[in-house]
């Protein structure tokens, strides 16, 4: 071909092109690095919590862990292009089902692949039928979609005749348990680091902003919609394999219980949804005020949690990490204004 | 034969409660996904009514509409008026909506569990067989089927041979333009709003003379009329009710057929294949 | 028909709306290196044909080829990676997103594919270009509306395009600004950039344009340099209406 001399023509294949991406995405800049350092750091903090307490507290760390592992991964599709996903507990319970049925014929690890591999199909193929259009359609199938497939798992369980639930016995003491999922949260949390510093993330937000604007962009906006959506419901399903144990008895409405889709969606919002350390902002303090209603008023929960989440919606919008901008951004506005104020009386002795 | 049938008794209240859903997304245009726990209150709500007075179902309506009318009324006015104040785009709107009536969804499981239990609630109320073409069905079924009938059709009569009805239907066309023709949008929003909500939990209580119904169920509701309107088109009630008879038929098959378990899986392959086929609904053209 | 020297070649595109011919059996070619105008009355379907180029939308019939390659049934961003950008008649920003942010957008999955200090470099040397300074981290809803406009071209430059497509660019504009505007589009024009623009400021057809393609209701009805086109009798017809009516 004559006219490789003009841009574009030659273009690298696929596989060469997303190496070339990932080598430019390698060079770390000097904030990137100290970000990092201190990330580790906190999770090296965290990853002592089980030498230092047990029962109780070591629970709540559990859940705090666990929770910011789903809902960080859950902003990692639905932040950046405002697609609400209702549908993370159908993820997390194909996980956890995964093991529950296969425990007995499988080792653990092996199931735990499993699981990831089924919640990336699933989620393969509701992003090919739903997302290719509009959000709003998405959003509704995302709405039934824990309760649909817990309706099909009962019915698979009655055709075939086991009992409907099922004793997950694998032998894991709490610490372990903990760093498994410390672990888990920490490779969601790189990943998502890492894709909102890449092309792919950049072309979610835009598509987030304006998806036709996307699309002659030159962004084959269905192809990025469907890739993150399916990693992120591939974490829901792991984290769904990885808590199984730790429930031990497995029942369909336990493990497609909607709660945790709406828990989720709540921390991520209370966080934020616009930085990568929005959603742990939320979890923390969630958690912690979680355990403590439920506690108190067992049979107010459902409503208390929905009085909690319209409060977000209309007192905090933009969450914890909204709040904490604004506050800096008035508080470098004033000293501004107090400089400037300063500067102009200083200009009017002279 | 009898599956026809039945599946065409269903359909009715099917239609019934979307064509609630299209008032208040068609026109209103609000995502309510609350909409199910409305229906569901609706059926709570004839249920205490009949166990208490033992005066018929259909009566209840009387106290049931209007209140269902005053609450979604103050629902939009308290709730949904502030979001489209603040909403910058129609997308944030959707995505505010979305975020408030789900959060609402679950204030009202939470209100209905704490008032009536988490029990599943049915009465018994003109269960006895009534004959047609030879075949028994239930009295019940074809009494709810019928109220259904004449509410969808005086629904229909008031939005074409009214004033008001006609602003509804051109807010729903173009909210700008019927701006322009000094129709009061916010007025006829929240109408349309609270109007939605008073026919979605008539069907309710029309439901409930047949079915059983349980506070947790609203969500399978809201989607079955979701279902409904992305069907028949977003603004089209003629769609919407040949899309609830789909429904129904569809539902019927699968539970007797296959298992009554598995209901929702009808409302979501006939959801699957509307979107990989005609996304713009039964009637809608594509548009540009 | 597919000469070297064809950039765009539009060959019998028609597009239906249920019954209304929007585009009826158009064709036309976009020579490269030059500036090409199409104009006509409100409704005469300019933006339609934008739309059908650009793959927003896909002709009913016919074929449009960019640089020997046929795109009239690719999707937009395909056709926006193989070399065409387009700015758009109500100017869309992404208000989320910073004033460089917006014009890098144009180039993470362009025609040129860039990232990192490159892209970064090269957008804000286009923001230079198109006139803006010292506003590359302010959110676009802080700019003004012929700002927002010079952001848009930016970003269709920044993944430097084949053919760029202007829709009704230079609409909105105050007299000082429409000067100002113009002397960026005649830049561009110098540095040899293939361009289609769809104008309704006779002005901006004038000066830029080489050669002109008038359309009414959704058919061409004149095809020629400005001045030929303008003095048409039909043309003056199409805007004006029958002089003894």
């Amino acid at each position: 071909m004559s006219n490789a001399d003009t841009h574009g023509d030659t273009k690298p294949t696929a596989f060469a092109q997303a190496m070339l991406d990932l080598r430019e995405s390698a060079v770390l800049s000097g904030t990137e690095k100290r970000n990092l350092a201190i990330c580790a750091i906190v999770a090296a903090l965290w990853a002592l919590l089980p030498l230092f307490s047990t029962g109780y507290i070591l629970s709540l760390g559990i859940s705090i862990t666990i929770f910011a592992g789903l809902a960080t991964s859950w902003t990692l599709f639905s932040g950046p292009t405002n697609y609400i996903s209702l549908a993370t507990a159908a993820f997390f319970g194909i996980g956890m089902y995964t093991v529950a049925g296969g425990v007995n014929l499988l080792p653990y690890p092996v199931l735990i692949l499993i699981a990831a591999v089924a919640g990336a199909l699933f989620a393969a193929l509701i992003g090919l039928a739903t997302l290719r259009i509009s959000g709003v359609y998405f959003v509704i199938f995302s709405l039934g979609l824990a309760e649909l497939v817990r309706q099909v798992v009962s019915w698979g369980q009655h055709v075939m005749g086991t009992s409907s639930g099922l004793y997950v016995l694998v032998d894991r003491s709490d610490s372990v348990f903990f760093w498994q999922l410390l672990v888990f949260t920490l490779v969601v949390f790189l990943v998502s680091w890492w894709i909102g510093r890449s092309r792919l993330g950049f072309a979610l937000r835009i598509i987030g902003n304006d998806e036709v604007v996307a699309v002659h962009c030159g962004i084959n906006t269905a192809r990025a919609k469907v890739t993150l959506f399916i990693i992120s419901s591939t974490f829901a399903a792991i984290a769904g394999a990885l808590v199984a144990p730790r429930w031990s008895y497995v029942e369909p409405t336990l493990a497609f219980s909607p709660f945790l889709s709406f828990q989720v969606v709540i921390m991520s919002l209370l966080g934020g949804v616009h930085r990568l350390w929005g959603p742990l902002v939320g979890v923390i303090p969630f958690t912690i005020m979680w355990e403590f209603i439920s506690a108190k008023f067992p049979s107010q929960t459902t409503l208390l949690l929905g009085v909690a989440f319209l409060l977000i919606v209309y007192f905090i919008p933009h969450g914890f990490v909204g709040l904490i901008e604004d506050f800096s951004r008035r508080r470098s506005g004033i000293w501004a204004a107090l400089r400037s104020k300063w500067q102009a009386k200083g200009g009017g002795h002279e | 034969m009898d599956i026809i049938i039945i599946g065409l008794l269903l359909g009715g209240t099917y239609a019934l409660m979307a064509m609630g859903l299209q008032l208040q997304y068609g026109v209103a245009r609000i995502m309510n996904l609350a909409n199910g726990e409305m229906l569901v209150a609706g059926a709570f709500g004839t249920f205490w009514f009949y166990s208490a007075t033992k005066f018929s179902p259909l009566i209840s309506l009387a106290v049931i509409v209007p209140l269902a009318f005053a609450a979604n009324w103050a629902i939009y006015r308290v709730l949904i008026t502030p979001l489209v104040r603040r909403a910058k785009s129609q997308g944030q709107l959707e995505v505010d909506s979305i975020l408030a009536t789900f959060g609402l969804s679950f204030i009202f499981v939470g209100g209905l569990l704490a008032l009536f239990g988490g029990d599943y609630l049915s009465y018994s109320y003109l269960a006895r067989p009534i004959f047609i073409l030879g075949q028994p069905y239930g009295l019940n079924r074809v009494t709810a089927f019928i109220g259904a009938l004449a509410l969808c059709a005086g629904l229909y009569i008031w939005l074409h041979k009214t004033r008001a009805g006609l602003a509804l239907r051109a807010v729903a066309v173009s909210p700008s333009a019927a701006g322009l023709v000094s129709i009061n949008v916010p007025r006829a929003s929240a109408l349309a709003f609270a109007l939605g909500g008073a026919v979605t939990a008539a069907g309710g209580s029309l439901l409930s003379i047949f079915l059983t119904f349980d506070a947790s169920l609203g969500v399978v509701f809201t989607l079955k009329a979701l279902v409904i309107v992305i069907m028949g088109g977003v603004s089209d009630i003629r769609g919407a009710i040949v899309a609830a008879f789909i429904l129904g038929l569809a539902e019927t098959i699968v539970a007797s057929l296959v298992d009554p378990g598995l209901t929702l899986a009808a409302a979501y392959v006939l959801f699957i294949v509307i979107l990989l086929i005609k996304p713009e609904g039964l009637f809608g053209r594509r548009s540009s | 028909m597919n000469s070297p020297s064809a950039a765009l070649t539009i060959g019998g595109v028609t597009k239906r709306f249920g019954g209304l011919v929007a585009v009826n059996n158009i064709s036309f070619t976009l020579p490269a290196n030059k500036v090409l105008g199409l104009i006509g009355p409100n409704g005469s379907g300019k933006t339609t044909m934008i739309n059908l180029i650009s793959g927003a939308l896909k002709p009913s019939a016919g074929a449009i080829h960019l640089h020997g390659d046929s795109i009239s049934d690719r999707s937009a961003s395909e056709i926006a990676t193989l070399g065409l950008s387009r700015t758009f008649q109500i100017v869309r920003m992404l208000p989320g997103l910073t004033v460089l942010e917006n014009v890098q957008a144009g180039g993470v999955f362009g025609h040129r594919r860039m990232w990192g200090t490159e892209l970064r470099e090269h957008s804000r040397a286009l923001l230079q270009k198109v006139g803006l300074q010292g506003v590359d981290d302010t959110v676009v809803s802080a700019l003004t509306y012929i700002d927002q406009k010079r952001v848009e071209l930016a970003r269709a430059l920044v993944a430097d395009p084949k053919v760029l497509l202007l829709d009704e660019w230079l609409a909105g504009l105050n007299p000082t600004e429409l000067k100002t505007g113009i002397a960026l589009i005649e830049q561009l024009r110098t540095e040899g950039r293939t361009i289609m623009i769809v104008e309704h400021v006779m002005d901006a057809i004038r000066s830029l344009c080489d050669t002109c393609v008038v359309m009414n209701s959704g058919a061409k009805i004149a095809e020629g340099t400005p001045r030929e086109v303008l003095s048409d009798a039909e043309v003056i017809r199409a805007y004006l209406g029958d002089i003894d009516a």
